[in-house]
């Protein structure tokens, strides 16, 4: 500002600059209470959720609480490669006899048998011994323990407690990589015919990808005809579109079992028409042609609006402007049309790719064994294993997935350019 | 080069849309070669489907369309050859204002070098060098006008339609556009074929004008004769600012005649009234019409000032003359100005042969 400038001065003497925002403030206390019902809303359904679900998925402080004598003992375990010395036993002795008065040895047991296979055995030996009273405490506990079982004189399984000593973890999502740490704390595969989870996490990908292809080279035309038709044709054509989405997600999904089933309507059609025999009825359900069948018809109106509203804006004469210009339809279409919708594929594209890659419901019901996404598998860890904190591993990475993949769009395409309508 | 009188030729045309209603009827028109030829009338008159008859987005229902002798009927649009600037400029919005212009190039397979220099020269025609790398968007409204005009004629092509070019910018552009145009017409000599309803502009820019009501062609002729001697009613009304008197001839010779209005008679020159007892309309344009005339003129009456507008460079007086009082006159401002006043009763006169008594309203 230039120094000739004069402050400029309200009736009352107070500068004009200082009242103005004064009065913006109270503006912007009324703009932000306004929203801050929504803003709390957020933070408790969404925020503090995620933060929650992080905290359980590194969490392994169960056995760090079960067994305080033991990993107290084991600060001064020194050879790794050798038996704990009598200190760790008597630790692990104590602890163990408090969490078998308290009913608690059983957790402990099948927590250890996750960290190292067989060690549910050895600690019910050892709980069964206790009972009856049958360790001399004034002997030495490492002596007495070692003789119950041969696996308590393999180092490996004292390793194996020795691991799960620190309170946070990221073990859970190696698991679902299909990696674990080592007996050496480093990080290794798990067998190759054990991997399960890296199969799943490249059929939700591959699923997804080809679902917003199916969606895209089907919703296109559509969207191309709702923004081109007279308003009274497209009006219809709207409905048309919109009414699956109106209705219900498992009322779709049930109908399209009742079609796609090996004695449905669609199998019953192609025996008809002679194109396979009654006796080779293709199974088109409980496998992935059932998934991709099922969510590219629940998934095409998120792939259709947007591009229906991007089209809209697109001016008929641009078309007719590339035609008396000497372009072909053709050229016409993909050198003026297309790049004008980029924006709606982009906004298409990856809303459908998101939901699919956490489709959970659909894959569940008409998916099978080879239908089923990462989705699945995480709520199969909610309910049946209830292994929680596995469960919210991979909801998480999961949901990192879904950043990346927004973070790659918005370097190649921009996210400025995506028109949601 | 000799030129063609029918290098465009819309031969007995009709177009209906939904099979009642004929948009275009029985259009007979001969469009010269190098010439600016404007379909001028209302919306709803069937200009603009002429137009896009021609550009081939519509197919006539009736006849033929020839150009240059050959009959393009069942040709394509982007086979016929012929530039369009659209209403709304039509520019891509996603390519920059060379790609624009390369475009009808590139799909012709034009060279790399030929298409720099065609584009160079499309844009030192309508003066924009140096633009090349600007977006339509960050243009004004003129220069994307500027653009659409130079794409359309960057390919050389025969003929050049526009539909409404100026209609969105503002007045004093859009006479800035009209001269524009009508100098690149001039001075490449393409056939420009121009659809608008502001008759101000038609009459600018025109070699000839088709002026253009409920699908058929009113009139065809040059802008003078168009506004000096309108063959008819509509066109009289639709072109400049008219006075009319509806009355019925009780005489006539060949030079005159006698129109009976409400209580008064006057007289005018019969053009489309061939019989006494006819039902006639007479037009008379402001501007023929003169305050206390000095020399003998053989219609005088008096009448009475109801309103005067002041409007620069004249001033319109509205009149209580024959017993109605939508009279307009228009007195240029000229120094020796007359002091005119509202209720002052002024004397008015006019030439019979300015008076041209057509077809009833």
């Amino acid at each position: 500002m230039s120094s000739e400038t004069k402050q400029i001065l309200t009736t009352d003497g107070i500068p004009l600059e200082v009242s103005l925002k004064k009065a913006e403030k109270k503006n912007k206390i009324k703009a932000f209470l306004l929203v801050a019902p929504l803003l709390l809303f957020l933070v408790i359904t969404y925020i503090f959720p995620i933060g929650d679900m992080f905290m359980r998925s590194v969490d392994d402080r169960m056995v760090t609480n079960m067994l305080p004598k033991t990993f107290k003992a084991m600060e001064k375990w020194e050879n790794l490669d050798e038996l704990p010395p009598e200190e760790v036993y008597r630790g692990f002795y104590e602890d163990y006899k408090l969490l078998a008065e308290n009913q608690q040895h059983g957790k402990l047991g099948q927590r250890l048998n996750k960290e190292k296979n067989g060690f549910n055995t050895i600690t019910k030996k050892l709980f069964r011994q206790i009972k009856r009273k049958k360790i001399d405490e004034s002997a030495s506990l490492k002596e007495q323990i070692n003789k119950l079982h041969k696996r308590w004189r393999d180092v490996e399984y004292w390793q194996a407690i020795k691991r799960t000593a620190p309170p946070y973890t990221a073990s859970k999502y190696l698991k679902g990589m299909d990696m674990y740490f080592a007996a050496d704390g480093s990080i290794a595969q798990v067998d190759e015919d054990r991997r399960i989870h890296r199969i799943l996490w490249l059929r939700t990908l591959e699923i997804a990808f080809f679902v917003t292809l199916f969606c895209f080279f089907m919703g296109y035309p559509i969207a191309h005809l709702l923004a081109t038709l007279p308003m009274k044709y497209s009006n219809l054509l709207m409905i048309c579109v919109l009414l699956p989405f109106w209705t219900s997600l498992l009322v779709r999904t049930a109908s399209w079992m009742i079609l796609l089933q090996q004695q449905g309507i669609v199998n019953d059609f192609f025996v008809m028409i002679g194109l396979v025999s009654d006796d080779n009825r293709p199974e088109m359900m409980y496998n992935k042609v059932g998934t991709y069948v099922a969510m590219t018809q629940i998934l095409l109106p998120f792939m259709v609006l947007p591009l229906y509203s991007v089209m809209k804006t697109i001016s008929p004469s641009l078309m007719r402007a590339g035609k008396s210009l000497g372009g072909t339809p053709f050229v016409a279409f993909w050198k003026v049309y297309f790049p004008l919708t980029i924006p709606g594929i982009g906004a298409g594209c990856l809303l459908v790719f998101i939901l699919a890659i956490g489709y959970y419901i659909t894959p569940a019901l008409v998916g099978g064994a080879s239908g089923t996404l990462i989705s699945n598998q995480i709520a199969f860890h909610m309910k049946t294993t209830l292994d929680w904190s596995f469960a919210s591993a991979m909801g998480l990475m999961l949901l990192t997935g879904v950043l990346v993949i927004y973070w790659i769009y918005n370097k190649l395409v921009g996210v400025d350019n995506i028109k949601l309508g | 080069m000799s030129k063609n009188p029918e290098f465009v030729k819309f031969d007995k045309v009709d177009k209906s849309y939904d099979g009642k209603v004929l948009v275009v009827k029985d259009l007979q028109l001969d469009i010269a070669e190098g010439e600016f030829i404007t379909m001028l009338g209302p919306s709803g008159s069937g200009k603009t489907t002429c137009l896009m008859m021609l550009a081939g987005f519509e197919t006539p229902t009736h006849g033929e369309i020839l150009l240059d002798g050959n009959i393009i009927s069942n040709i394509p649009p982007h086979k016929r050859g012929i530039g369009m600037v659209f209403q709304n400029y039509a520019l891509f919005p996603h390519m920059t204002v060379y790609e624009n212009l390369a475009f009808p190039l590139r799909v012709r397979k034009v060279g790399k070098d030929e298409i720099d220099k065609k584009v160079d020269k499309a844009l030192s025609m309508v003066s924009l060098n140096g633009f090349e790398t600007r977006m339509p968007a960050q243009l004004s409204g003129g220069q994307q006008q500027r653009v659409a005009v130079a794409r359309a004629l960057v390919f050389d092509p025969a003929v050049v339609l526009m539909d409404e070019p100026l209609g969105a910018l503002d007045k004093n552009l859009r006479e800035s556009m009209q001269y524009e145009i009508k100098h690149i017409h001039e001075s490449i000599g393409v056939t420009v074929v121009y659809v608008t309803h502001d008759q101000s502009e038609a009459l600018t820019m025109s070699n000839r004008i088709a002026v253009f009501n409920d699908g058929k062609v009113q009139q065809l002729s040059n802008p003078a004769e168009l506004y000096e001697k309108p063959v008819n009613s509509f066109v009289a009304e639709f072109i400049g600012e008219n006075n009319t008197f509806n009355g019925e001839v009780v005489d006539i010779d060949k030079e005159k005649c006698k129109v009976k209005l409400a209580n008064s008679e006057i007289l005018a020159n019969p053009i489309s009234v061939k019989s006494k007892g006819e039902k006639t309309t007479v037009s008379l344009r402001p501007e023929r019409a003169l305050i206390n005339p000095t020399d003998k003129m053989d219609n005088m009456f008096s009448g009475k000032i109801e309103e005067v507008i002041y409007h620069g460079d004249h001033t319109r007086v509205r009149l209580n003359l024959l017993g109605s009082s939508e009279f307009i006159l228009k007195v240029p401002n000229s120094t020796s100005n007359l002091e005119l006043k509202v209720s002052q009763d002024i004397n008015i006169g006019w030439n019979s042969v300015d008076a041209r008594a057509l077809d009833p309203k």
